[in-house]
């Protein structure tokens, strides 16, 4: 029996970028053990010898020539037009906190 | 006019023969619209202006030449469409206006069909039922206790329920053929790399295809020849070299592991009477055997919640849209299994392995199809069911495609096919799967099951 504890869901939550609530958490967790005990069952299949499926066309490495594309770009307006933009730019999260003296 | 034409066929000799003009057409679609989308939730924006605009455009030429040519779509809402609002029936994206149009969105509308609005669908086409929609769910019009299935719920709403012509779906696991099964309609899932999801917005990359929905197989057949081949911006779509072979004798497997546990009786007996029809018109039906049939939802729930949880790494917010705190329920529970399948010491056991017993699934039907041209099988286990009846437990909506992943996994076309309706009057249909790009044989082989059946094209409301 799978069983993820609040320490997995937290976890998985910081790797998926998720703030959980304690009620997501209380909601999910069991939710989630019973699927992944579901899914467990593939370990009975034999795959020793096959190789994985990422790509079911067979296709690879398919490239464009590198020649710019102007009827696919978009303007600094249009790009910015989603969004609060400030100067022309993208406005994005603070990564640096303020200095502290500890 | 009195009766909305329910064929692009009927629609062109309409128009071309005067009877009516493209703007007549939008004012009856409109019409039933304004009559019933406050109650069903099928429409998240109507386009009214862009639509009227358009029809003025093509009345205006009066030749209605084109494949399309005055035929009204309606688009699920992660179909980008310029300058009008695309949410993916996310509140994350509540009020995002995209900055160009789909392919597939293009390609209609040079083919002359007019846009007549975006469509309910579950947040981010994750679901079965249209319940995870964050603007409620799309209530059926053959009933509206049931749900319309999905995720292209409002795509199945809207053809259905006489509100556009023909409509856009998406189809990762079942979403186009579930939604078209359980309102009456043909749904088709092309041929992985067929059709082009260039601004569509991204589920999951190794199984996302652009689906369709129609009331018959012929509107199937020219809305297909439109939207597929090359548009050199995805880099998964290849034009088919085969040729169309016109066959005379056709041979169908049914596969004995369908026929599982769970599978209502009113379902499988209507697959019983398909194989019968098939048999009465010449067409030899075989039984085959698919063993790996029962890994198929764990392999789907591995596979694409690993590459959901990483094409909905985008939203963050800074580009477009609200931050992630705005995921509802499910995206966050598809988000939270795929990155623990993907996660340090978990990746073999989990999504490695499932990658190879999908190579195995693919084998079990390249084998199938060395002696049948195609396979029938159930859309989805049971008929319709009612709102909120499976919403408590998501495992168990899981289980619910169990037959429509299949051709995800796998890459092959299948076609769901309308057949007949449950003791509750609510439709049940059928799906046939071929191999790559033999598309125009399933719609070859659902023709002559419909002209057998003397299948008319209906509306629910």
């Amino acid at each position: 029996m799978v069983k993820l504890t609040k320490k997995d869901m937290l976890h998985i939550a910081k790797l998926s970028n998720l703030e959980l609530t304690d009620s997501e958490i209380k909601k999910f967790t069991p939710q989630l053990s019973k699927i992944v005990e579901y899914v467990s069952k593939l370990s009975e299949v034999d795959t020793k010898n096959i190789k994985p499926t990422f790509q079911v066309t067979g296709l690879t490495n398919v490239i464009r020539e590198d020649k710019v594309l102007t009827q696919n770009m978009l303007t600094q307006e249009e790009a910015l037009s989603n969004t609060d933009e400030y100067n022309g730019y993208f406005k994005v999260f603070a990564i640096l906190e303020n200095r502290t003296n500890e | 006019m009195n009766n909305i034409p329910l064929t692009i066929k009927e629609t062109q000799d309409g128009l071309k023969s005067k009877k009516f003009n493209a703007v007549e057409l939008v004012d009856s679609y409109l019409a039933q619209i304004k009559k019933y989308n406050n109650e069903y939730n099928i429409f998240l924006t109507v386009t009214e202006e862009e639509a009227y605009k358009k029809a003025r455009e093509i009345d205006r030429k009066g030749s209605y030449a084109t494949p399309l040519a005055g035929v009204v779509t309606a688009f699920k809402d992660i179909f980008l469409t310029k300058s009008v609002r695309t949410t993916a029936g996310s509140k994350i994206l509540e009020n995002y206006v995209p900055q160009y149009s789909a392919t597939t969105v293009k390609k209609i509308e040079e083919a002359g069909g007019i846009m007549i609005g975006k469509l309910n669908c579950d947040a981010f086409a994750h679901g079965a039922s249209g319940e995870n929609s964050d603007y409620g769910p799309t209530l059926n019009p053959w009933n509206k206790e049931y749900v319309t299935g999905g995720s292209s719920s409002g795509s199945a709403g809207a053809v259905s329920a006489n509100m556009s012509l023909v409509a856009l779906g998406s189809d990762t696991g079942g979403s186009t053929r579930q939604p078209a099964g359980f309102c009456d309609l043909v749904g088709l899932k092309p041929t992985y790399g067929s059709i082009s999801r260039y601004g569509v917005i991204a589920m999951s990359s190794s199984l996302d295809t652009v689906g369709t929905l129609t009331h018959t197989v012929d509107d199937m057949e020219i809305m297909y020849d439109v939207l597929k081949g090359e548009d050199g911006l995805d880099g998964t779509v290849k034009n088919s070299k085969a040729q169309i072979i016109k066959k005379s004798k056709f041979k169908i497997g049914i596969a004995k592991e369908y026929f599982i546990d769970g599978l209502d009786a009113e379902v499988e007996k209507t697959i019983l009477e398909v194989k019968k029809t098939y048999e009465k018109i010449g067409v030899e039906v075989v039984e085959i055997s698919l063993p790996h049939t029962k890994y198929m939802v764990p392999v789907y729930y591995i596979v694409m919640t690993a590459e959901v949880s990483s094409n909905l790494g985008r939203f963050d917010g800074i580009r477009y849209g609200f931050d992630r705190s705005k995921f509802g329920e499910e995206a966050k529970r598809r988000i939270m299994l795929g990155s623990y399948v993907l996660s340090a010491g978990y990746y073999d056991a989990y999504y490695e392995k499932a990658m190879r017993v999908r190579t195995k699934i693919i084998n079990d039907f390249n084998d199938a199809f060395k002696t049948v041209d195609a396979i029938i099988s159930p859309i989805s286990p049971t008929p319709p069911f009612k709102i909120g009846e499976n919403t408590n437990d998501p495992l168990k909506m899981y289980l619910e495609d169990v037959y429509t992943t299949t051709a995800n996994l796998v890459g092959i076309p299948s076609l769901a096919i309308p057949s007949s309706f449950s003791k509750f009057g609510l439709p049940i249909g059928f799906q046939l799967m071929g191999p790559r790009f033999s598309e125009h044989q399933l719609f070859e082989l659902a023709k002559k099951y419909h002209k057998e059946i003397d299948f008319k094209p209906r509306v629910a409301i």
